[in-house]
C-alpha cells in the first residue's frame, strides 16, 4: 500500500496505476489527458471589432486518469455533454488530445505522427452511436465492412475480401446473403451489427463503443449488448462502453467511470458503484433509474440535484459539482479534489470524504476530512 | 419531377440532337452569302427567313446551338473540377489554406462583377471561341468552389467519416470515397444552372463583339447583326429567332437545375 498524499500530483510523478491484483498491467493507460476546444475570443481582432474580449476555451475533458484492463469492459457514464465521448475519440485520436498520453503497448498514442498512428488504429477500434450517421449511405454492405482489410491490406484480392466479410457478417448474426445491398435496406439493430463488423474486421484489441445502443429500439438493445458480450468471450476484446443509460452499463460493465464535466469523479466495480457509491453525484445518478418493482419504486428515496450542468466553457473553479452539491462547503469552491481511493479499488473525487469516513452524510458538518493528509492513493 | 423540368429536359434533349447532327440538319451552307435573296421572311425554302447578307437564319441558328453548347459543356466542366477540387481542399484541411483560399481567393474573385472580369480578360486576351471559354471558367469555378467547401464542411464531420479515419483511411480515400459522392448533389444543381449562365454569357459577350467573331454563326453575334435598324425594319425575325434560342436554351437549363433542387431536397419536394 503506497503513502502518497497531494504533493505527488504537484511534482508530475508518474500516478500509481489503478490495477487490479489480479491482471497484469493495464492494455490501455490513460494519463491526465486534456482535450480543450477554442472558441476563440481575446484575440487583438475580437478587441478590435466587438467580439469577445476574454479568450473562451471548451474543457471537455479536462486530466483524465484511468487505467484499462485487458479483458474487461469499463463503463463510461455521465450526463450529455461530461466529454464522455469526447473521450472516447481522444483516445483513437479521432479528436485530438490537447495535453496528456494516451499509452497502449508502451507507445503514447497521443504523440504518435500520422503515419504511425494509422498502424496502431489495427489494434483500437471505434462502435459508433447513430447506426444511420455511421455508415455511408453510397456503399455496399461488402465495401463498408471490407474497407478496414483493403486500407491495412490484409486481403489480397477481391474474392478473398468478400469471403472474409461473408464470414465477419455471420459472426455478426448477418445474413452473408445481404453483401450487395445498401445501409438503408436494413433495420437500426441491423446496421449496429454492420458497425461491429466493420470494427472488429481488423482483429481489434480494444474497441471503444460510443454509445452502441443509445439509438436502438430496447428490444435490439438487449441482442447489441448481449451480441457484444459474446464477441468480447469469444475474443477477448477490451471495451470502453461510453453510454449514459445506467442500466446497460450495470450490465455490460466489470469496473464503472463516472464523469462530470470533464472530470472522472468516481470509479469502482460495478456492483459497488451501484450499491455503494460514494460521491453525491453518483448517487443522484443512480437514484435517477427507476426500479421496475412499483411497490420499491413508490417508497425508495430519490436524491434530486438543483440545476443544470454548468457550462464547460470556463467550468466552475474547486470541485466542478459544488454548484449543485447539497454536502458543499467553503472549500469546495477553492480545491479541486483529486480521485483519491477511498475503500479498496474505489476512487472518488471529494474532499469531504476520506478512507477514514467514506459516508458523506456521516461527516461533521463543515469537515473536510478529504484535506487531511491521511495515508491514501491517489489517481491523479 | 416538375412539368417545367420536363419541358427544359425535352428542349434540353432536342438541342442536343440539333448540335449532334447540325450538317445533317442544316438546310442551307451557314456562311453562304445571297445579296439578292436579303431580308426574306420566313417561308418553305428559308424556314425562319434570310438576314442582311441572304444567309439562311434556320442553318445559322441550328449551328449556333452547337457554339452555345460547347461553351456552355467545356465552361461548366473545366470551372466544376477546379471549383470542387479548390473547395474541397478548402472544407477537408480547414486551417491557413481555409484561410486563404475561402477567406482571401474567394472573396477576391467575388468581388468583381463577373461578366465584368470576363470582358476585362477578353478584352486583354483578344476575341476568340476558346479565350472566351478560359475566361469563363475564370470567374465560373468560384460558384462551385463555395458549395463544395460547405458540402465537404458539413460532409466531413458526419459519423461514417470518423469511423472511414478510425479504420485507417488516408486522406484520398475519404475524400473520395465518403465525402464526394456525399457531397456532390447541390453542385449537379449548380452545374445545371452553370450550363444557363455560361450560354447566355457567350451570347452576352459574342454580343458585345467580345466572343466568337462575327462570321460565326454564335446567337449573341446574330442577335447583334439583327439590330442595325434597316435589318429590324425589314426583316425583324433575324433579331427575333436567335434571341427566341437564347431565351429558350437558358430557360430549359434553368428549369432543369430548379428541378433538381427540388427533387434533391425533400423539404421543398412536399410543396
Amino acid at each position: 500500500m503506497s503513502t502518497q498524499s497531494f504533493t505527488n500530483v504537484q511534482s508530475g510523478q508518474m500516478p500509481p496505476a489503478l490495477a487490479r491484483a489480479d491482471v497484469d498491467g493495464p492494455l490501455v493507460s490513460i494519463r491526465d489527458l486534456r482535450v480543450y476546444f477554442d472558441l476563440g475570443g481575446g484575440g487583438a481582432f475580437d478587441k478590435l471589432f466587438g467580439g469577445q474580449t476574454a479568450k473562451r476555451v471548451v474543457k471537455a475533458v479536462d486530466g483524465v486518469t484511468l487505467d484499462i484492463m485487458p479483458g474487461e469492459t469499463l463503463g463510461l457514464v455521465g450526463e450529455s455533454g461530461c466529454g464522455k465521448s469526447t473521450l472516447g475519440r481522444a483516445l483513437l485520436r479521432l479528436t485530438e488530445p490537447t495535453g496528456g498520453q494516451v499509452i497502449f503497448r508502451g507507445r503514447d498514442l497521443a504523440h504518435l505522427t500520422q503515419r504511425e498512428l494509422r498502424g496502431a488504429r489495427r489494434h483500437l477500434q471505434m462502435i459508433f452511436q447513430d447506426p444511420y450517421a455511421s455508415l455511408n449511405p453510397r456503399m455496399t454492405v461488402g465495401q463498408i465492412i471490407g474497407e478496414p482489410l483493403e486500407t491495412f491490406k490484409l486481403v489480397g484480392s477481391r474474392a478473398e475480401r468478400d469471403a472474409r466479410v461473408r464470414e465477419l457478417m455471420t459472426t455478426v448474426g448477418l445474413s452473408p446473403r445481404f453483401i450487395k445491398r445498401y445501409p438503408h435496406e436494413f433495420s437500426g439493430g441491423q446496421r449496429q451489427r454492420i458497425g461491429i463488423a466493420r470494427a472488429l474486421a481488423v482483429n481489434p484489441d480494444f474497441i471503444v463503443a460510443d454509445e452502441p445502443i443509445s439509438a436502438l429500439d430496447v428490444s435490439i438493445q438487449a441482442q447489441i449488448m448481449n451480441l457484444l458480450e459474446q464477441l468480447q468471450r469469444e475474443r477477448g476484446l477490451t471495451y470502453l462502453f461510453i453510454s449514459h443509460d445506467l442500466r446497460a452499463i450495470r450490465h455490460v460493465s466489470d469496473r464503472v467511470a463516472v464523469m462530470y464535466l470533464g472530470k472522472v469523479v468516481e470509479l469502482a466495480d460495478a456492483r459497488t458503484i451501484y450499491d455503494e457509491p460514494l460521491m453525491p453525484y453518483t448517487k443522484a445518478l443512480i437514484s435517477a433509474v427507476p426500479v421496475p418493482d412499483p411497490k420499491i419504486e413508490a417508497t425508495r428515496r430519490r436524491v434530486v440535484l438543483e440545476g443544470d450542468v454548468p457550462s464547460p466553457i470556463n467550468p466552475p473553479r474547486g470541485c466542478r459539482f459544488h454548484t449543485r452539491c447539497p454536502f458543499a462547503i467553503e472549500q469546495c469552491k477553492e480545491v479541486v479534489p483529486p480521485l483519491a481511493e477511498i475503500k479498496p479499488n474505489h476512487f472518488a473525487a471529494c474532499i469531504r470524504i476520506s478512507p477514514e469516513e467514506p459516508h458523506i452524510e456521516q461527516v461533521a458538518p463543515g469537515d473536510a476530512p478529504g484535506l487531511r493528509q491521511t495515508g491514501r492513493r491517489l489517481a491523479q | 419531377m416538375n412539368r417545367l423540368a420536363i419541358f427544359g429536359l425535352v428542349v434540353v434533349v432536342l438541342l442536343v440532337v440539333v448540335a449532334l447532327f447540325a450538317p445533317l440538319i442544316a438546310t442551307h451552307d451557314v456562311g453562304a452569302t445571297d445579296l439578292t435573296h436579303r431580308f426574306l421572311p420566313p417561308s418553305a425554302e428559308h424556314l425562319f427567313g434570310t438576314d442582311a447578307t441572304g444567309r439562311d437564319i434556320f442553318s445559322r441558328v441550328v449551328f449556333g446551338a452547337r457554339i452555345s453548347l460547347r461553351v456552355g459543356l467545356v465552361v461548366v466542366v473545366v470551372s466544376s473540377i477546379v471549383g470542387i477540387i479548390i473547395g474541397a481542399l478548402a472544407g477537408y484541411y480547414g486551417g491557413w489554406i481555409d484561410r486563404l483560399i475561402s477567406g482571401y481567393l474567394f472573396n477576391v474573385f467575388l468581388a468583381f462583377p463577373g461578366l465584368l472580369l470576363a470582358i476585362a480578360m477578353v478584352a486583354f486576351l483578344g476575341a476568340g471561341l476558346n479565350k472566351l471559354i478560359f475566361a469563363l471558367c475564370v470567374i465560373g469555378w468560384v460558384g462551385y468552389a463555395r458549395v463544395m467547401r460547405g458540402q465537404v464542411l458539413k460532409v466531413r464531420e458526419y459519423d461514417f467519416v470518423q469511423a472511414a479515419r478510425a479504420l485507417g483511411a488516408n486522406d484520398l480515400r475519404i475524400l473520395f470515397r465518403h465525402i464526394l459522392p456525399n457531397a456532390i448533389q447541390p453542385l449537379i444543381v449548380q452545374a445545371s444552372l452553370g450550363m444557363a449562365g455560361a450560354v447566355l454569357s457567350e451570347a452576352t459577350l459574342s454580343f458585345l463583339g467580345l466572343g466568337v467573331p462575327p462570321p460565326a454563326p454564335s446567337w449573341g453575334v446574330m442577335l447583334e447583326e439583327g439590330r442595325d435598324l434597316s435589318t429590324l425594319s425589314a426583316a425583324p425575325h433575324a433579331l427575333i429567332i436567335p434571341g427566341i434560342a437564347i431565351a429558350l436554351t437558358v430557360l430549359a437549363f434553368n428549369f432543369i437545375g430548379d428541378g433538381l433542387r427540388e427533387y434533391l431536397d425533400p423539404r421543398q419536394r412536399a410543396r
